[in-house]
């Protein structure tokens, strides 16, 4: 094509991307159509991508494509192989994708559409994906090792030690949530517990299948996972409409954690083809195919966006979560915008399926824009609900009552008009007995598909649309549960076999059984809490995640930062420097907040004061005085977790400054460890295409 | 197009692992090709081969939030 022809095309499209965020920026008062969220979203992506992420590519990393990538120098047929860029992006994809770009989006929601539009688009084009890109080149040059490896060879035992903490500290917290949010969607709905309830045999035939029965038959052996899992949406209504049968499935919060965290324990302890391989293969396939549908259903529909651009809740006073706009937005939207998370997915996992060093910006950063977009969909979803529903289903109990009309009034005297029998129809429609303080996320979401793959793909069918919702979060939601506390397990028996080496033995069953269920304990306790506390635990949690996962981040950034200086690319490491610098500023004015605010509902202290007053001064109702020593005492915890993590954050960087200092002033520093040059033997890039 | 979905076909085997198989044979073939000498193995049943496959892609961090 001539040159003039595509920059024309390339200036279009800045034309179309800048009106489609800035008609979205400044609408105000009237309906503005989700087809413009995502024409401003691919716009974006698509000017970002073709300059910014390749001048890095070329610029500042100086990727080589004549150079011999670990998975062709170290090719061993089993973890190093050289495999198809698209194949990699699949792998790559499917590992960074879990429900948190669907979970930040849709609590962020409160504070109107466009801030967490705008953080999500820019967060990730400008952070997110350079930190994924940059961290799997790094790791492409060191011979495919992982983040804590990295942060130890290059920056120094403190930076290799963080990771680790992070690393744990977040699998904890993260599971912790997530578990939540599973509980809210099932609690007292037998039709989503059965359904939710019904994968766990299902995974299990899976993986009997294609071990015993017909060995290796994988798309088989998914193909039946999947028509038997959506026959449990299908029959989750009989078991819902069946008097004795609904009952079997009829349960509190309470016992549904319990259930869950026996079911962790199990799930960590039996080998992984029974359980976490068929599970995983069906919430992939799920994962993928429902992302796909709900982007067709948006563009076939085109809903309108019902929230308002901006909420009077950015004040501080979101009934969802507490604290202002700033810092909060960004640390609720870590996935989709930049989650630290992926940088342990691009140390370590993918670079060692890499054939080529060129195809870094299309799986770093390529496969973060696609994560992006999966979160402006969650938001595309959040939005098209009427905004008094939305607040209606996302409140707790503990602010806007437990009861039904007191809940809409005060929602309603919001600006945001709700009825009860609008909420009574909704939940009907949607095969529920209420939808009210279903908080967590995952039901908005679930109502918020549901209405547009029912507009989209016929109404009749609204129930099975929203069970059939659940069933997907919750499905991978539950792999996430799984994974995690096996590599909590492996973490902790790793650690633990430094003191007593039998500890690190990973088969030996009294150290799996011990590890297992310390890890459990850690996430099943803060579950615990979340499914007692009034105010419904996902706005102390979700918050605490989302600071341990912007400190992994910070970790990821500061690790790019560091190899940058010292490999004399000072003048370039602002693209991993300045988004760092804006992962520190937002991650230690929330905790900040968190911990010292004299507002209850941001404060940890104060809200533990509070509740010791009230309890001291006898006015708390007896069933919540019975739990206030519990919830104090939880409060207090999570105040210390914050200031630990936040410490942490700061010796991090710190330690990264000295070590950059170090290098510009000529003091020597720990070597760089990039492998030496091979060149490929790949030629004719025959593996690629 | 027929040519078209049969590589959107291989894709999702190789994605999936159906064909994972298939690829360790290729491979062990050729490593072994050129070295005759070599007192190696005969490669593993399909069914050993991927009990070895599944519990080892299942070591470390697979997923993510």
């Amino acid at each position: 094509m001539n040159k003039t022809l595509k920059s024309g095309i390339w200036v279009l499209i800045s034309l179309l991307g800048a009106s489609a965020v800035g008609g979205i920026a400044i609408n105000r008062g009237e309906n503005i159509n989700a087809i413009w969220f995502i024409v401003a979203a691919l716009c974006i992506y698509g000017i970002a991508y073709r300059f910014y992420a390749t001048w890095i590519a070329a610029t500042v990393l100086a990727v080589d494509s004549t150079r011999a990538t670990p998975a062709e120098r170290l090719e061993n047929g089993r973890d190093f192989i050289p495999t198809h860029k698209w194949i990699v992006f699949g792998h790559h994809f499917a590992a960074i994708a879990g429900p948190g770009p669907l979970v930040g989006p849709t609590l962020a929601a409160q504070f109107g559409f466009l801030p967490g539009t705008l953080w999500i688009l820019f967060g990730a084009v400008l952070g997110g994906c350079v930190q994924d890109m940059v961290t799997l080149f790094l790791s492409t040059r060191r011979d495919a090792k992982s983040l804590g490896q990295m942060a130890k060879d290059e920056l120094g035992a403190i930076g290799g030690t963080a990771a680790l903490i992070a690393t744990f500290s977040i699998m904890i917290i993260l599971i912790a949530v997530l578990g939540l949010i599973v509980v809210n969607a099932m609690k007292h709905s037998p039709w989503a517990t059965f359904t939710v309830s019904a994968t766990i045999p299902i995974a299990m035939i899976v993986g009997i299948y294609m071990r015993y029965l017909r060995p290796g038959q994988v798309l088989e052996a998914s193909a039946l996972g999947v028509i038997l899992l959506l026959m449990s949406v299908v029959g989750g209504r009989f078991v819902a409409e069946h008097e004795t049968l609904r009952l079997l499935f009829d349960h509190e919060g309470l016992m549904l954690a319990w259930s869950i965290m026996a079911y962790g324990l199990t799930a960590a302890i039996l080998p992984v083809w029974l359980l976490l391989a068929p599970r995983d293969y069906l919430s992939t396939y799920m994962k993928i195919g429902t992302i796909s549908l709900l982007a067709v259903a948006i563009l076939l529909l085109q809903p309108s966006i019902k929230m308002p651009a901006i909420t009077q809740f950015i004040d501080g006073s979101g009934p969802i979560f507490g604290g202002k706009l700033f810092p909060f937005v960004f640390i609720t939207i870590a996935c989709g915008a930049i989650s630290g998370f992926h940088s342990l997915i691009s140390s370590g996992t993918t670079p060692k399926l890499l054939s080529n060093e060129r195809d870094i910006v299309m799986i770093g950063y390529g496969g973060m824009l696609l994560e992006s977009f999966v979160a402006i969909m969650a938001m595309i979803a959040a939005t098209v609900l009427d905004p008094g529903v939305y607040f209606a289903i996302n409140s707790s109990a503990g602010i806007v009552g437990s009861n039904a009309i007191d809940a809409v009034a005060k929602i309603s005297a919001w600006g945001y008009p709700v009825t009860v029998e609008q909420m009574q129809n909704l939940a009907q429609q949607m095969g529920e007995s209420t939808l009210f303080a279903r908080t967590g996320g995952a039901p908005s979401l679930a109502v918020g598909m549901a209405s547009i793959f029912g507009k989209a793909f016929g109404d009749g069918l609204l129930a099975i649309w929203y069970h059939f919702a659940i069933m997907f979060e919750a499905i991978f939601i539950l792999t996430t549960l799984d994974a995690g506390t096996r590599v909590g397990r492996f973490m902790l028996q790793d650690i633990l076999g430094n003191i007593w080496p039998k500890m690190g033995e990973t088969s030996w069953t009294p150290s799996v059984i011990f590890t297992s269920s310390i890890v459990v304990a850690g996430w099943g306790y803060f579950l615990y809490i979340g499914v007692i506390d009034p105010n419904g635990g996902v706005n102390i949690l979700w918050p605490l995640f989302g600071i341990a996962n912007q400190m992994l981040a910070a970790i990821a950034l500061s690790v790019g930062t560091g190899i940058l200086v010292k490999s004399g690319k000072l003048k370039y490491a602002g693209i991993t420097a300045l988004p760092l610098a804006w992962l520190v500023i937002i991650t230690s004015t929330a905790a900040w907040q968190k911990i010292t605010s004299p507002d209850i509902r941001i404060g940890f202290f104060s809200a533990a004061n509070d509740l010791a007053e009230k309890l001291a001064s006898g006015t708390l109702p007896p069933a919540k005085a019975s739990i206030a020593p519990q919830l104090i005492f939880n409060l207090h915890l999570d105040a210390w977790i914050t200031l630990f993590f936040v410490s942490l954050l700061w010796l991090i960087i710190i330690d990264m400054l000295r070590v950059c200092w170090r290098s510009i002033t000529g003091k020597p520093v720990l070597p760089l460890t990039e492998s030496t040059h091979i060149p490929s033997r790949l030629v004719d890039d025959w593996v690629r295409d | 197009m027929r040519l078209n979905l049969r590589t959107i076909w291989k894709m999702i085997r190789e994605l999936s692992g159906d064909d994972a198989y298939e690829r360790y044979l290729k491979n062990f073939h050729k490593l072994h090709a050129h070295d005759e000498q070599h007192e190696c193995d005969t490669p593993l049943s399909k069914a050993e081969f991927f009990k070895q496959w599944q519990d080892e892609k299942w070591q470390g961090i697979k997923r993510c939030c």
